[in-house]
């Protein structure tokens, strides 16, 4: 059985490597945009099927950071990227477990090159979030505090404990990127192999508890790295205690 | 040759027996609280998961090493 870490590049468009991670990543935009196209179309004031899941989903998340965050109006400056984060992995770790993906594909050296793969089983696609994150962290902490109030948290040269703790802040803030990143990534990642070598043991039946346990997985993974954000977006924005 | 697959069980071996113990003290902890207090099931259940998630990701970054050693 063959493992790649790395995700295969199926085709090229004008030279730009296009590899199945990112196919998948399109296919998922496309099914949230148009789900939300069709959710918000005829906007009721009693909603009814695809408005009424929505309005739960949406309501549920924010009463759910709300709780984490304690304030309202600071939760609802953050919710449209959070919620954007939230569904977005939420689709692509569910995706990955539809019949096909990682199965369907064509044989190179040996090798199968799957047509399919889930967006967030590859490295790039969790690293651009955790950027995403660790930056709006930043500049939340920055347009809450101010530059150099927030500043003072990295680099301080009132004490010689000051400095040491400011540079481990600093060290801190590049190993959240780390973090963010390998956490959903290795989730899914072993999720997906581990699937593959329960199937490949035990072709019936066996693989379904996995199934759900995968399924329990991809929607915590999502759920946290969401939670997380809005958690040191909030360490961020706090003034320091002294 | 050998000795790289001892040492890839190792890296993921270690790291499942501390998050394993990190983990299960923190959902002894969680259902201990709730517990003593059971309104707060709600709020101590999304901390519990939020710490689960902080300490699993130490196995998980272990997990990723060892598929990068495997190659």
């Amino acid at each position: 059985m063959h493992v790649s870490v790395a995700a295969e590049q199926i085709f090229s468009v004008f030279g730009i490597p296009v590899s199945n991670t990112m196919l998948t990543a399109w296919v998922a935009i496309f099914l949230l945009a148009i789900s939300s196209y069709f959710a918000t179309r005829h906007m009721r004031k009693i909603p009814s099927g695809i408005q009424n899941f929505y309005e739960w989903a949406i309501e549920s998340l924010l009463g759910l950071m709300e709780g984490f965050m304690g304030d309202r109006k600071q939760t609802l400056k953050i919710f449209p990227l959070a919620a954007t984060f939230f569904f977005f992995i939420l689709v692509s770790n569910w995706m990955g477990l539809l019949p096909g993906f990682g199965s369907i594909g064509l044989f190179e050296e040996g090798n199968l090159i799957p047509f399919f793969r889930s967006a967030t089983a590859d490295l790039n696609t969790t690293l651009a979030f955790a950027m995403i994150s660790v930056i709006i962290i930043q500049i939340s902490g920055v347009m809450a505090l101010g530059f150099f109030h927030y500043g003072k948290k990295f680099i301080n040269f009132s004490s010689p404990i000051n400095f040491f703790v400011g540079l481990l802040e600093l060290i801190s803030e590049f190993a959240k990127i780390i973090s963010f990143s390998f956490r959903l990534f290795g989730s899914v990642f072993a999720g997906e192999v581990l699937l593959t070598i329960i199937t490949g043991l035990v072709p019936y039946v066996v693989p379904l508890p996995f199934l759900g346990l995968e399924l329990f997985f991809g929607g915590i993974q999502a759920l946290v790295f969401v939670l997380l954000t809005v958690v040191f977006i909030k360490i961020a924005t706090t003034e320091m205690a002294h | 040759m050998e000795l790289k697959f001892v040492g890839i069980g190792l890296a993921i071996g270690l790291a499942s027996i501390a998050a394993g113990l990190g983990i299960g003290k923190i959902v002894t902890q969680a259902i201990e609280s709730t517990g003593r207090n059971p309104e707060a099931h709600g709020k101590i259940f999304n901390m519990m998961i939020l710490g689960a998630a902080l300490t699993e990701a130490l196995a998980i970054y272990a997990l990723v090493l060892s598929f990068m050693m495997l190659k």
